[in-house]
């Protein structure tokens, strides 16, 4: 049982803490003094689901842990366990060779367990300092002392690299930054082992490089990190060990040094995963999606899509690739009725629908995988059946009375054919994972028959499997004589799916190259600006 | 059957709210000095000890039904129509106005209360269209521009009964509608009890019917529980925005209209809102913003507020403790609002880490 929860300080005092912590550790357990934490037969259900099935992992100190699985395969249940924000029905935990039974992320706090959770939890309104300060803040006589808290931030943040200024208002940073702030929030906290849940997934490739970077150094100075992710290529970089669950239960414990993608991606999803996708050369047609002299302009004002020209012909992909905030979410808004132009033309079809609204470009045969699908593509509080009529909810109606009977019939193929998970159209959107809502989404403009295609982000935060299944499903698309236009991030599935790549560059295509001449590093130069000036 | 379950919440929970209001009713009844088996019997007396009485209550709920459907409406898009005040009253005098200055052809008499239920209904759409347009057009909360609407709206009233409307100026009242605007009264014999109350009812089912059988509806909820994806999905939020309010304000005009067609059959001088909105705002939040709910909820507070008189003569009660009790039951239903918000957190977290 553990005792009183020490009173967390900052910094300063971690050596005294660790200190005790060995102490004790040596006199109940025989463990080796570097096993940092070991959990023993962790077992959670919520109701009918084993979300974890008897899971052993034992974590040395100073090591960088990857905990990889699929949406859903218990990781982040196990971590919120070891955070305190639930309590397992069964298994034991052993921080530091003592066993604790960690009661709330209070608790874990204490003991010096700090977790970066996917979404941050800051105060949009407060400077870096008074976000990481707050619920420990730095008093003098009852009265905040800003200046002192100021300097502790500045200092923490220059002893690991993070650079982040203590003085910035949390709403005008990147969200790199404010991942950085996190960071420092739990190591503030006195955070000797730091869990990462699926850190990545909002970073763009320069800051994931530079995350990187961080958890090195924050490795260097004696802390440990678990990482939480899905993503294969993460899991090679940066770890030194791997933990694959699938399904609640451990698979096994690896070096991720010698290990491949196919292997994890095996292990992880349990059968034989193709990670690049089959496809003909593409056999484009007509001319679907024709954009002119496009100009648009960002929500602040700022001109952000300038002079932008290309066109998407039948039965070919056209990726868009560039670092995120290049224009292609405005350009994408402008193609979808989401945001007028200031400029320029848009014809589908040969159809002009410049600047006209969302339902008069789905009308015209445009079909649109949405960047946000929790804020765009569903309606959370709609069920599955209510969501698979958005966008299209006039259809369901016959002399002015919506059918929820079509409204299920149409919910129950798309379920059917893409496989959505659990089955069931009665539930609500919401408690759908990622990406059983993103496969609703998919399949609700797929069934749709478009003839235009524009596909954001299709794969983000989603795990292999979902991403195979879509990956196929948007070549089918593309073979079955649609127009497909893929804008993403993520540079592999730009280069695994497109037929002919656009890079964007500050509001710019900067360059059209083929797909069979694309390489991760000209891509990559493009995408810095490397080639305006060819 | 997880339906189920939701559904015995759903109405679990306003039942158990009520239960504990009205336990704080009366500990502070026994905190008064008062006999608080005295003051159930008072209230089991002024509720159903005689059919009048119930017609009675009845006549209580009738506005409540209307005012509370007019803010759930509203609810559902997102809009918090704090404006059925304003509405409720624009309504009255375009209700006086159809029915004191138009005399129906002779035979259609029955077109008269027609006729003046949708000149209400009609004002209150206007008033509350306005509040939408504002809200869509130039984005100023609707909560402001309702406010200020309401206080528009009663100076505007005045200044009509003042100066058009009433007969001469030693009356504070305006000319009483032609008996053939009237709704009837006398469904219950010795009770004010009027036709009114079918109006209610009806307007509950064509309510229901546009939420959840229309494609209105569907727009609307879309746009109340997320404007994204509503305006992803081809919705325009600016026309869902301007109908819901000037449909919540059509009910809410609708409770003006019954009010006067039914009861005062004339408009009377008012220095001050009256109070039919605000409670709405509460009956609406009991009754779960569902219409059927809001029927119940309506039926209760009208029994609280029909109650009030004898529980004071016959058990000494003040009529303040009774506001205490509505206030205690809103508490509870929002505490509890408050612990599902946590609830659901809770659940959500973990099918989305499971």
């Amino acid at each position: 049982m553990p005792g009183p929860p020490r009173p967390s300080r900052i910094l300063s005092d971690r050596t005294t803490r660790e200190k005790g912590g060995k102490r004790v550790g040596l006199r109940s357990h025989p463990l080796p003094i570097d096993m940092l934490l070991r959990l023993e037969g962790i077992t959670k259900r919520f109701g009918s689901l084993v979300a974890n099935d008897h899971i052993d992992l034992e974590i040395e100190k100073g090591e960088i842990h990857a905990l990889l699985g699929e949406n859903g395969a218990g990781k982040s249940t196990l971590m919120n366990i070891l955070y305190g924000l639930y309590t397992p029905d069964e298994g034991r935990i052993f921080w530091k060779g003592n066993e604790v039974k960690i009661r709330n992320p209070r608790h874990a706090i204490d003991l010096g367990i700090g977790m970066v959770h996917q979404h941050f939890m800051l105060v949009p309104v407060f400077t870096v300092a008074e976000n990481i300060t707050l619920g420990k803040e730095v008093a003098k006589h009852h009265i905040l002392d800003m200046q002192e808290a100021r300097r502790q931030v500045r200092e923490l943040s220059n002893r690991f690299g993070l650079e982040v200024d203590p003085d910035d208002k949390i709403e005008s940073i990147s969200v790199g930054l404010q991942q950085r702030v996190e960071i420092l929030k739990a190591l503030y906290r006195g955070a000797e082992l730091l869990i990462l849940d699926e850190p990545t997934a909002v970073l763009t490739p320069q800051e994931v490089e530079e995350l990187g970077k961080i958890m090195k150094r924050l490795v260097a100075e004696g802390h440990t990190i678990i990482i939480i992710t899905h993503k294969l290529k993460e899991v090679l970089h940066l770890a030194d060990r791997v933990t694959v669950i699938r399904r609640g239960k451990k698979i096994t414990t690896l070096p991720a040094a010698g290990q491949s993608e196919d292997d994890l991606a095996r292990l992880m999803v349990g059968r034989e995963v193709t990670l690049k996708v089959d496809k003909q050369p593409a056999q484009p047609g007509d001319v679907v999606l024709e954009v002119e002299h496009l100009h648009a302009k960002n929500d602040r004002g700022v001109p952000a899509v300038r002079d932008v020209s290309f066109k998407v012909r039948a039965g070919e992909i056209v990726g868009i690739a560039g670092v995120d905030g290049n224009g292609q979410s405005e350009l994408v808004g402008c193609l979808t009725g989401l945001r007028r132009p200031t400029a320029g033309r848009v014809r589908v079809n040969g159809q002009d629908v410049t600047g006209q609204s969302p339902r008069r470009i789905r009308d015209a045969g445009v079909g649109h995988i949405p960047e946000d699908r929790q804020r765009r593509g569903l309606v959370l509080n709609f069920t599955v059946a209510e969501n698979a009529a958005l966008g299209n909810h006039n259809a369901f109606a016959r002399w002015g009375v919506l059918s929820y009977q079509r409204m299920v019939e149409a919910a129950k193929k798309i379920i059917g054919e893409f496989d959505v998970r659990p089955p069931r159209h009665d539930y609500l959107a919401r408690s759908l994972s990622g990406g059983n809502q993103q496969k609703v989404i998919v399949g609700r403009e797929i069934l749709r028959n478009p003839k235009l295609m524009i596909a954001v982000q299709p794969t983000r935060g989603l795990d292999v499997g979902a991403i195979e299944f879509i990956h196929r499903n948007l070549v089918a698309e593309r073979d079955a004589g649609r127009a497909v236009l893929l804008v993403s991030l993520e540079l592999d599935e730009i280069m695994n799916l497109a037929d002919r790549i656009l890079v964007m560059y500050k509001g710019q295509v900067v360059a059209e190259v083929a797909a069979h001449e694309a390489t991760e590093e000209n891509l990559g130069l493009l995408m810095m600006g490397g080639g305006t000036g060819a | 059957m997880e339906w189920l379950r939701d559904g015995v919440r759903a109405v679990a929970v306003p039942v158990l709210a009520t239960l504990v209001g009205l336990l704080v009713g009366i500990v502070c009844i026994v905190i008064a000095g008062k006999d608080p088996v005295l003051a159930a019997k008072a209230f089991y007396r002024a509720v159903a000890g005689e059919p009048r009485m119930f017609g009675n209550v009845l006549v209580s709920t009738t506005p409540l039904i209307f005012t509370g459907l007019a803010v759930a409406f509203a609810y559902r898009a997102g809009l918090f129509n704090i404006g059925v005040e304003g509405q409720y009253l624009m309504a009255q005098i375009a209700t006086v106005v159809a029915g004191v200055y138009w005399t129906p052809p002779a035979g259609l008499a029955w077109l008269h209360p027609i006729v003046a239920l949708a000149a209400g209904a009609l004002a209150g759409a206007i008033w509350g269209g306005l509040v939408g347009i504002l809200k869509a057009w130039k984005g100023i909360h609707e909560v402001i521009n309702s406010i200020m609407l309401n206080w528009i709206a009663l100076f505007t009233c005045d200044w009509l009964l003042k100066y058009y409307l009433r007969p001469d100026n030693s009356r504070a009242s305006t000319y009483d509608l032609q008996p053939t605007a009237w709704l009837k009264q006398g469904l219950i014999e010795g009770s004010r009890l009027h036709t009114g109350i079918f109006v209610a009812l009806a307007t509950v089912v064509v309510v229901w019917f546009i939420l959840f059988k229309t494609p209105l509806g569907y727009e609307i909820r879309a746009v109340g529980f997320s404007s994204g994806a509503a305006e992803y999905g081809g919705i325009s939020v600016a026309r869902a925005l301007i109908l819901t309010m000037a449909i919540s304000g059509a009910i809410a005009g609708l409770a003006g209209s019954v009010q006067t067609m039914g009861l005062n059959h004339r408009f009377n001088e008012t220095s001050a809102l009256v109070g039919y909105g605000f409670d709405g705002i509460a009956v609406a939040l009991v009754g779960r913003l569902h219409p059927v709910g809001v029927v119940l909820a309506a039926l209760l507070f009208g029994a609280l507020d029909a109650s009030s008189g004898l529980m004071q003569a016959m058990a000494g009660v003040p009529k303040s403790v009774v506001s205490i009790v509505q206030a205690a039951v809103i508490f509870f239903v929002a505490a509890e609002g408050l612990w599902s918000f946590l609830q659901k957190r809770r659940t959500k977290k973990e099918v989305t880490t499971a």
